[in-house]
C-alpha cells in the first residue's frame, strides 16, 4: 500500500513529506531527481520508477509533482488515481493547488492527508465527508476559530460515511432548491494537411450543482441515450436502472459533483466545427517564408464559435515572424518559438486570418519538421454529438427545484498538422 | 492569517520557546504550540526532543488538538520508545469513549506507533473494536490487525486476530468487508504459502454482494482478490463475470482496469462459441479506450497494460486503431507507449493508415520518437508482407529527407527487411549506397556494409565501397568489424579475381592487429576455411539465412499468461513478473490462467489442476513408494537372477506388493480395502497401478486385448520450466521392446534445434536404445511426436520411489531436467509364463513373510477376461481351478531383471470382486 508522499516543486525541492507507514528517508527521491533531470520537459518524468527497494509513483499537475513511494506489489493506477484525487481534494478546499498555498495550510493539508490514507490504505477520499472531517478554511472560520477558540475539526462521525448513500451527508437544507447540469463535450481530433480528419472523439461529462433539501431522488432521462455506449457514472447512479432502461436514476451528493463522463468514439462520425486553412512554406534558398493561416465554421448547427485561440510551435529555425492579423491579437516569443493567436469570436461573414512572413535562420536548410497547429475553441449551447436531456424529475421530496441544463462543446486536443 | 507563520521561526532558541509555550496553562496557546511543531515536522526539521511536552497536551477533549498530538506520537514514537509508553493509558481509554470517532482514531494510531512495546496494550483494545457495535470502528480495526502484523506477525497469529478477520469477511457492512479483504490480501503477500484467503464459492458470493456497495477503493481489492479465485467451471466463471462487467463503468480506472483482470482471467475458462464470450469481448473494448483520455500518468499504466491485452486478445480491440494515434503534445513516455500498440494492431486492413500516420510522426521533433516511428515503419513491413512494398518506399522517402537519424535508422530497416524478403527489394541498394557518407552510428554502418556484403555480386562498386570502410578499421566499433570481416569474405567468395588483395588485407587486420578475440577467431576461421576448402567457405559463408521471425519482440506465451494474471499490478508495467523484481522474493506465486472446464465436465474437475495451483509443480509431485519394497530390492539386486524363483524368494514378496498396490490402487473401483495382511504401505506406484487399472476397464476392451495398456501422455516438462520447450510422454511396451513416446513443443519464440536425451541410472536399468531423433528443426508452436526405444542393458541403480526415471532432455537453449515415474507393466517379459510344475514347488517354498494379500472391489470381470486382459500385458495364467463356486486364477509375471512374481486371483461370481490370495 501507498507508504510515503513527497511533494516535490518544480525545482526540485521536497517541501511536505508524509508517512503513512514507517518512516521512508526523502533520499529516496533522488532517483525522481535522477529522473527528472534526464527528461527535458516536466511532463516526460516517466509516472513510474523503480528504485532499488522502492517503487515511485508520481503525478505532475500545477507544476508540482505528487510522489507516492511504495515498497509491495500494488495496482500502480490505484496510486495514480489515488494522488489525483488528493490534487482534487486540495483544489477543492484552498481554491487553488500551489506550494504557497499547501505551505501556507500545512496543517490542514496534513490533516486532510491523514484522513486520507490509514496505514496505506484509502480511509475518506470523498470530499462531501472529508468536509465534514476537516473543515476547509476560510477567511471568516479563521477569524472566529481565533476568538472562540473552537477548531476546524469536526467531532461528529461524518453521518455519510456508512449509510447507504455515503456521498450525501443528511440533515441538507436550502432555503432555494436548484439543480443545474452542465453537458460539457470536448472534441479531440487531429486533422491531417489536407483538411481531413485523422482521428476525432469526444469525451463528454455531465458535471451537476445540486442544491437540494433532504434527500431528494433523481431522474435524468436522454432524447438519444444510444450516443452513451461507453460511459464512467459517478457510483451514486443505479447501474441496473441504466442498463435496463437508460435512465439516470440517483440520490445526488450535495454541492459539485460528476455525475458521468462518456466517450464517444472515433468510430461514430464526428463532426467537426472548425477548419484551418493553412499555407506555411519555406524555401531552401530563401531567408524568407510565408505564413497564413485562416479559421472558419465548419458544422457549428448554426452556433457561434468563440474563445478561439491558435497556438503553434514553429521550428527551431525560424527567428522572427512579422503577421497581420486580420482580427484579434496575436505574439510570438523568438525563445521559446510559440505563436499564439487570440482570435475571439468567428464572424463567418469575415473569416479572420493571419498573414505574413518568417525570417529564418540565413543559410541553414528548411526546417525537417512542419508546425502542428494546435486549436482552442468554444460553442455555447451546444453538444456536438447531438446529446439532448429530455427531462429531469425528482421525487421523495415534496419541493419543486429549480432546474436548468447547460450544453457547451470546446476544443480538447485539437491538433491540425500542416 | 495562514499557517506559513508557524515556518518563520528559525531563531536559535525556537526550541525552547515552543517548549515553553506547549506548557503554557492556556488552551489556544498550547494548540497554536503543537501546530507550530507539526509544521516543523512535516517540512523535516527534528522536534523529536520536545516529546514529553508534546505528550503532556494529548489528554484533552479538544479533538483537534488530539489529532495533531496523535499525529506527532506517530511520527516521533519510534525514536522514543520508552516515551510513548506514557502515552498507552490515553489511548487504552480513548477505545473505550462514546464517541465512535474517537475510539476508531485511538486504535488506528496505536497502531501506527510502531513500539514493540506499545503493541503488547494494543491487543485488548483491538479485539474489542473488532467487535465493536459501529462498523467504522470495526473497519477500521480490520486495517489495524495488518498494521500489528506487519510489527510483530506471531503476535497476531497467537492472538487470534486472523481468524477474527477472516470473520469479518461476512460482516454486514461492505466497508468493512472491503477493508477486511485488504488487510487480508497485504498479510497473505508476506506469507505466500499460508492460506489466508481461502476462497470458496460462498464467500465469493459475500465479496461480490459487498463488491456492489462499498467504495471505490474496497472495489478494487476485492478484484483483485477474485482475480486469484478459480471457479470450478465455465458456468460459475460466466456467472462471476456478469456480476463483475458493470465495475467496468466506474468513473475510477484502477476500479476498471482491476475488472478487466478478473474478466481476462476468467475469460479463458469461457468456450469461444458461447454467446456470451463475444458479448464479453464486445464489452471489453470501450471502457480500454475510455482509459486513454485520462492523466497521462493513468494512459501510461492503462497503455503498458493494454499492451499485453492486445498481444493475448487481439480481438478486442482491433477496431480500435485510431485511439493510439498519437498527439503532438502527448508526454514521450505515451508516444513510445501509444507507437508500440500501434504495430501491435497493424494489419492489411488498416495498415494505410498506420503507415501515413507513422510516416507523419517521423517528421517529429523528438528524436527518440522519430527513431522509434521509423523502426516501427519496418517492423510493419515484417509484420504485414502485404504492406512490405508500401513500407520500403516510405522508407525510401524518409531518406529523400536527408535527415541524419531518419536516414540511418531506416537502413538498419531495411537491412531486417532484407533478411524476410530476400531478393525482392535490391533496386533499393543504390539510393542507399548514396547515403553511405553520412552514417556515422554503428548500427547503421554495420547494416548497410551487411547489404552489400549480402549483394556484393549486384553492386558493381562493391569492393570500393568496402575498401572505403576499410580504412579507418581500427576506429570502428566491434560490430563494424566483424560486419566488414564477413562482408569482404562474402565478397571474395562471389568476385573471387578482383578482390584477393583486399580479403588478405582484413585477414590479416583482423588476426594480427586486433586485440578483440571475437574478431581474431572469426579471422582465423575464415582464413583457414579459405585456405584449406573454398568450397566449404562458400557454404559456410554464403549458406542460407534463416528467416527472420515476423514478432520477435513478442513476449513469450508463457509468460504473457502469466502476466495477464498480473494486470493492473507493476508487474504488468514492467511486463515481467514479480518473482523478476519483486525484492528477496516475498509474496511471490506463480500464478496462471485457469484451465478451460466445462461443465458437463465438472465430475472429473477436481482432478484437473487444483485451483490456481501452479500448473509448474505437477512434475515434482510423486507418488510415494513403500520404503520396505524398496530396500527388498536392493538387496537382492548383487546377485544376477536367472530363473530360480527360490533364490529370488526374498525379492518377491515385494515385487509382489507393488503389483498389488497398483492393482489395487487404481483398478477403477472407487473405494478399495487395503489388506490387514500387507507388510507394506498400499499407497504404491501409481504410474503402474494406473496401467493395471485399465486393463481391467471394459470401456477399453478391444484395444487391450491388441496391446499392452498405454497410458495417456501426461506432461512431464512444462514449458514454463524448460524456457518454452513442452514434453508430453507415455511409456509402451509393444511386442518385446519397451519405448518412451515423447511428444515435443516449441512454445518459446525461437527455433529449437540439436535435441539430445539422456537418463540417470535407474533401478531396472532402463536406458535409449538410440539418440533422440529430432529431424527438422523445432519452429514456434510447432509439435512433433516420437517414439524412443529403451533397452533395459543400463546401469542399475536403486531409485526411490522404485520407478523413478530421471530424465535429462538438451537442446540448443540449455539442458533441462525432469523425472516421472514408469509404469511398471512395461518390464514385463513375454516369456513370463511359468511351468506348472515349477509354480506349484516355488509357491510352496515362498516363506510366509514375503506373502501378500489384498482385495480389489467392483471389478466387474468374469475370470476369462481377466485373464485374457492381463496376458495382453504379459502377465500370465498358469492354471485355473474352481473352488466352492469362487474362480482361482494362478499368474506369473517375470521383470527384465529375471525376477518372477507369482500371484493367486480368486474371483467371487456374485459379488465382484478379487482376492488376490498372494503370491511368490
Amino acid at each position: 500500500m501507498i507508504h510515503s508522499l513527497f511533494l516535490i516543486n518544480s525545482s526540485g525541492d521536497i517541501f511536505l513529506e508524509k508517512h503513512w507507514k514507517s518512516v521512508v528517508s526523502r533520499s529516496v527521491c533522488d532517483y525522481f531527481f535522477e529522473a527528472q533531470e534526464r527528461a527535458t520537459e516536466a511532463e516526460n518524468v516517466p509516472p513510474v520508477i523503480p528504485t532499488p527497494h522502492h517503487y515511485l509513483l508520481s503525478v505532475y499537475r500545477h507544476k508540482i509533482f505528487f510522489v507516492a513511494v511504495i515498497q509491495t506489489e500494488v495496482p500502480p493506477l490505484f496510486v495514480i488515481e489515488f494522488l489525483h484525487r488528493v490534487v482534487d481534494t486540495f483544489q477543492d478546499y484552498f481554491g487553488v493547488c500551489s506550494e504557497p498555498v499547501i505551505k501556507d495550510n500545512v496543517v490542514v493539508v496534513y490533516e486532510v492527508l491523514e484522513e486520507m490514507l490509514d496505514n496505506g490504505f484509502p480511509l475518506a477520499t470523498e470530499s462531501n465527508i472529508l468536509k465534514e472531517l476537516i473543515k476547509p478554511p476560510t477567511i471568516l472560520r479563521t477569524v472566529v476559530n481565533t476568538i472562540t477558540g473552537s477548531t476546524n475539526v469536526g467531532d461528529q462521525l461524518p453521518t455519510g460515511q456508512l449509510s447507504v448513500v455515503p456521498w450525501r451527508r443528511t440533515g441538507v437544507k436550502y432555503t432555494n432548491n436548484e439543480a443545474y447540469f452542465d453537458v460539457i463535450e470536448e472534441i479531440d481530433a487531429i486533422i491531417d494537411k489536407s483538411g481531413s480528419t485523422i482521428t476525432a472523439e469526444i469525451q463528454g461529462v455531465i458535471d451537476a450543482c445540486v442544491k437540494l433539501t433532504g434527500m431528494p431522488d433523481l431522474t435524468l432521462s436522454f432524447m438519444n441515450p444510444r450516443l452513451l455506449d461507453d460511459v464512467s457514472f459517478h457510483p451514486c447512479v443505479r447501474f441496473k436502472r441504466w442498463e435496463s432502461e437508460r435512465i439516470l436514476s440517483f440520490i445526488p451528493p450535495d454541492g459539485n459533483f460528476r455525475l458521468l463522463s462518456y466517450h464517444v468514439s472515433a468510430q461514430n462520425l464526428v463532426a467537426i466545427p472548425v477548419y484551418v486553412k493553412h499555407n506555411i512554406s519555406f524555401r531552401d534558398s530563401s531567408s524568407l517564408g510565408r505564413f497564413e493561416i485562416t479559421v472558419g465554421p465548419k458544422q457549428t448547427m448554426g452556433k457561434i464559435v468563440e474563445g478561439v485561440i491558435v497556438t503553434s510551435q514553429m521550428p527551431k529555425g525560424v527567428l522572427n515572424m512579422s503577421l497581420t492579423p486580420s482580427q484579434g491579437t496575436h505574439t510570438f516569443d523568438p525563445v521559446t518559438k510559440m505563436l499564439s493567436w487570440d482570435v475571439g469570436k468567428i464572424n463567418p461573414q469575415k473569416l479572420p486570418s493571419l498573414k505574413g512572413t518568417m525570417s529564418l535562420q540565413a543559410g541553414a536548410s528548411k526546417p525537417d519538421e512542419n508546425p502542428t497547429i494546435n486549436l482552442q475553441f468554444k460553442i455555447q449551447q451546444l453538444a456536438i454529438s447531438g446529446l439532448k436531456v429530455n427531462r429531469l424529475d425528482m421525487y421523495g421530496e415534496k419541493y419543486k427545484p429549480f432546474k436548468g441544463i447547460k450544453y457547451m462543446t470546446k476544443a480538447g486536443k485539437f491538433q491540425v498538422r500542416t | 492569517m495562514t499557517d506559513s507563520k508557524y515556518f518563520t521561526t528559525t531563531k536559535k532558541g525556537e526550541i525552547f520557546e515552543l517548549k515553553a509555550e506547549l506548557n503554557s496553562d492556556k488552551k489556544e496557546k498550547k494548540k497554536e504550540a503543537v501546530k507550530k511543531v507539526i509544521a516543523s515536522m512535516t517540512v523535516g526539521k527534528d522536534v523529536s526532543a520536545l516529546f514529553p511536552d508534546v505528550v503532556n497536551c494529548m489528554q484533552t477533549d479538544n479533538l483537534e488538538l488530539k489529532k495533531l498530538v496523535y499525529l506527532y506520537l506517530m511520527n516521533y514514537a519510534k525514536s522514543q520508545p520508552d516515551m510513548a509508553i506514557m502515552a498507552v493509558n490515553t489511548f487504552v481509554k480513548d477505545c473505550e469513549d462514546p464517541n465512535p470517532l474517537i475510539r476508531a482514531l485511538a486504535v488506528r494510531t496505536m497502531g501506527c506507533i510502531r513500539v514493540d512495546k506499545i503493541t503488547e496494550y494494543l491487543c485488548e483494545p483491538l479485539r474489542k473494536c473488532l467487535k465493536d457495535e459501529d462498523p467504522y470502528v470495526r473497519k477500521t480495526a480490520a486495517v489495524c490487525v495488518a498494521k500489528l502484523h506487519d510489527i510483530n506477525a506471531q503476535l497476531v497469529e497467537d492472538q487470534g486476530f486472523l481468524d477474527t478477520l477472516k470473520d469479518l469477511i461476512s460482516d454486514s457492512n461492505p466497508m468493512v468487508v472491503a477493508n477486511a479483504v485488504a488487510a487480508l490480501s497485504e498479510i497473505a503477500e508476506s506469507h505466500p504459502s499460508s492460506n489466508l484467503l481461502d476462497l470458496n464459492p460462498q464467500s465469493i458470493n459475500k465479496l461480490l454482494t459487498a463488491l456492489n456497495e462499498c467504495t471505490e477503493w474496497g472495489q478494487i481489492f476485492i478484484l483483485d482478490c477474485l482475480a486469484n479465485y478459480t471457479p470450478k467451471d465455465d458456468r460459475e466463471a460466466q456467472s462471476i463475470c456478469e456480476r463483475v462487467t458493470p465495475r467496468l463503468s466506474h468513473a475510477n480506472s484502477a476500479v476498471v482496469l482491476s475488472a478487466v483482470k478478473v474478466l481476462m482471467k476468467f475469460m479463458e475458462m469461457l468456450s469461444k462459441d458461447l454467446d456470451y464470450y463475444g458479448t464479453l469481448l464486445k464489452k471489453l473494448a470501450p471502457p480500454l479506450v475510455t482509459l486513454l483520455s485520462a492523466e497521462p500518468e493513468l494512459q501510461y499504466v492503462a497503455l503498458r497494460n493494454i499492451n499485453l491485452i492486445v498481444q493475448k486478445r487481439p480481438e478486442i480491440l482491433k477496431h480500435e486503431m485510431k485511439v493510439f494515434f498519437v498527439k503532438y503534445n502527448d508526454p514521450i513516455y505515451v508516444k513510445l507507449e501509444k507507437l508500440d500498440i500501434m504495430i501491435r494492431l497493424a494489419s492489411q486492413a488498416n495498415i494505410a493508415q498506420v503507415l501515413a500516420e507513422l510516416k507523419e510522426y517521423a517528421t517529429e521533433v523528438d528524436v527518440d520518437f522519430v527513431r522509434k516511428a521509423v523502426r516501427a515503419i519496418g517492423r510493419c513491413a515484417i509484420k504485414v508482407e502485404q504492406s512490405a512494398e508500401r513500407c520500403v518506399s516510405t522508407l525510401l522517402d524518409l531518406i529523400q529527407t536527408k535527415v541524419n537519424y531518419v536516414v540511418q535508422e531506416a537502413i538498419v530497416v531495411i537491412k531486417d527487411i532484407f533478411r524476410k524478403y530476400p531478393n525482392k527489394y535490391e533496386s533499393v541498394i543504390a539510393t542507399l549506397c548514396e547515403n553511405l557518407d553520412s552514417l556515422d552510428e554503428p548500427e547503421a554502418r554495420a547494416a548497410m556494409i551487411w547489404i552489400v556484403g549480402e549483394y556484393a555480386e549486384r553492386i558493381d562498386n562493391a569492393d570500393e565501397l568496402l575498401e572505403s570502410f576499410l580504412e579507418g578499421f581500427h576506429d570502428e566499433s566491434t560490430q563494424v568489424q566483424l560486419q566488414l570481416l564477413t562482408a569482404i569474405v562474402k565478397l571474395f567468395l562471389k568476385k573471387p579475381t578482383e578482390t584477393q588483395e583486399l580479403v588478405q588485407q582484413v585477414l590479416s587486420l583482423a588476426t594480427q592487429d586486433s586485440d578483440n578475440p571475437d574478431l581474431r577467431d572469426r579471422g582465423y576461421i575464415y582464413w583457414r576455411l579459405l585456405s584449406t576448402d573454398p568450397v566449404a567457405a562458400k557454404e559456410v559463408v554464403l549458406a542460407e539465412k534463416p528467416l527472420i521471425s515476423e514478432e520477435t519482440d513478442l513476449i513469450e506465451p508463457t509468460l504473457l499468461d502469466e502476466l495477464i494474471c498480473y494486470i493492473g499490478t507493476l508487474a504488468s508495467v514492467y511486463h515481467k513478473p514479480p518473482s523478476a523484481f519483486v525484492e528477496g522474493g516475498r509474496g511471490v506465486v506463480h500464478k496462471s490462467l485457469p484451465p478451460r472446464t466445462a461443465s458437463n465436465e465438472s465430475t472429473e474437475s477436481p482432478e484437473t489442476a487444483p485451483a490456481g495451483a501452479p500448473s509448474g509443480e505437477q512434475p515434482d509431485v510423486i507418488p510415494s513408494q513403500g520404503d520396505l519394497l524398496g530396500d527388498l530390492l536392493n538387496l537382492d539386486l548383487g546377485p544376477p537372477v536367472s530363473g530360480p524363483p527360490l533364490a529370488t524368494s526374498s525379492v518377491q514378496m515385494g515385487a509382489v506388493d507393488l503389483l498389488g498396490g497398483g492393482l489395487d490402487s487404481l483398478i477403477g473401483a472407487p473405494n478399495f480395502v487395503t489388506p490387514p495382511a500387507a507388510t507394506a504401505p498400499a499407497n504404491l506406484g501409481a504410474p503402474m497401478g494406473s496401467g493395471l487399472s485399465d486393463l481391467f476397464d471394459l470401456t477399453s476392451g478391444v484395444g487391450a486385448l491388441s496391446g499392452s495398456y498405454v497410458a495417456p501422455k501426461a506432461i512431464w516438462l512444462p514449458a514454463m520450466k524448460a524456457k518454452g520447450l513442452e514434453i508430453l510422454g507415455t511409456f509402451t511396451r509393444q511386442v518385446g521392446s519397451i519405448s518412451m513416446d515423447l511428444q515435443l513443443t516449441n512454445k518459446a519464440l525461437q527455433v529449437m534445434t540439436d535435441f539430445a536425451i539422456q537418463f540417470n541410472r535407474n533401478s531396472f536399468g532402463l536406458a535409449p536404445a538410440a539418440p533422440l531423433q529430432v529431424h527438422a528443426p523445432l519452429s514456434p508452436n510447432q509439435t512433433v511426436e516420437l517414439s524412443l526405444p529403451l533397452s533395459t542393458v543400463g546401469s542399475v541403480m536403486k531409485m526411490e520411489p522404485l520407478n523413478n526415471l530421471q530424465v535429462a532432455v538438451k537442446n540448443n537453449i540449455d539442458v533441462f531436467y525432469f523425472s516421472t515415474l514408469y509404469p511398471l507393466h512395461i518390464l514385463f517379459v513375454e516369456d513370463g509364463k511359468m511351468d506348472r510344475q515349477v509354480f506349484l514347488a516355488t509357491w510352496k517354498d515362498i516363506p510366509n513373510e514375503n506373502e501378500a494379500q489384498f482385495q480389489i472391489r467392483d471389478c466387474p470381470l468374469n475370470a476369462e477376461a481377466v485373464s485374457s486382459r492381463l496376458q495382453s500385458s504379459n502377465i500370465f495364467t498358469v492354471a485355473k481351478r474352481t473352488v466352492e463356486g469362487q474362480d482361482m486364477l494362478y499368474q506369473s509375471l517375470k521383470l527384465t531383471n529375471g525376477i518372477w512374481v507369482l500371484a493367486e486371483l480368486r474371483i467371487q461370481p456374485g459379488n465382484p470382486s478379487f482376492t488376490p490370495r498372494s503370491c511368490p
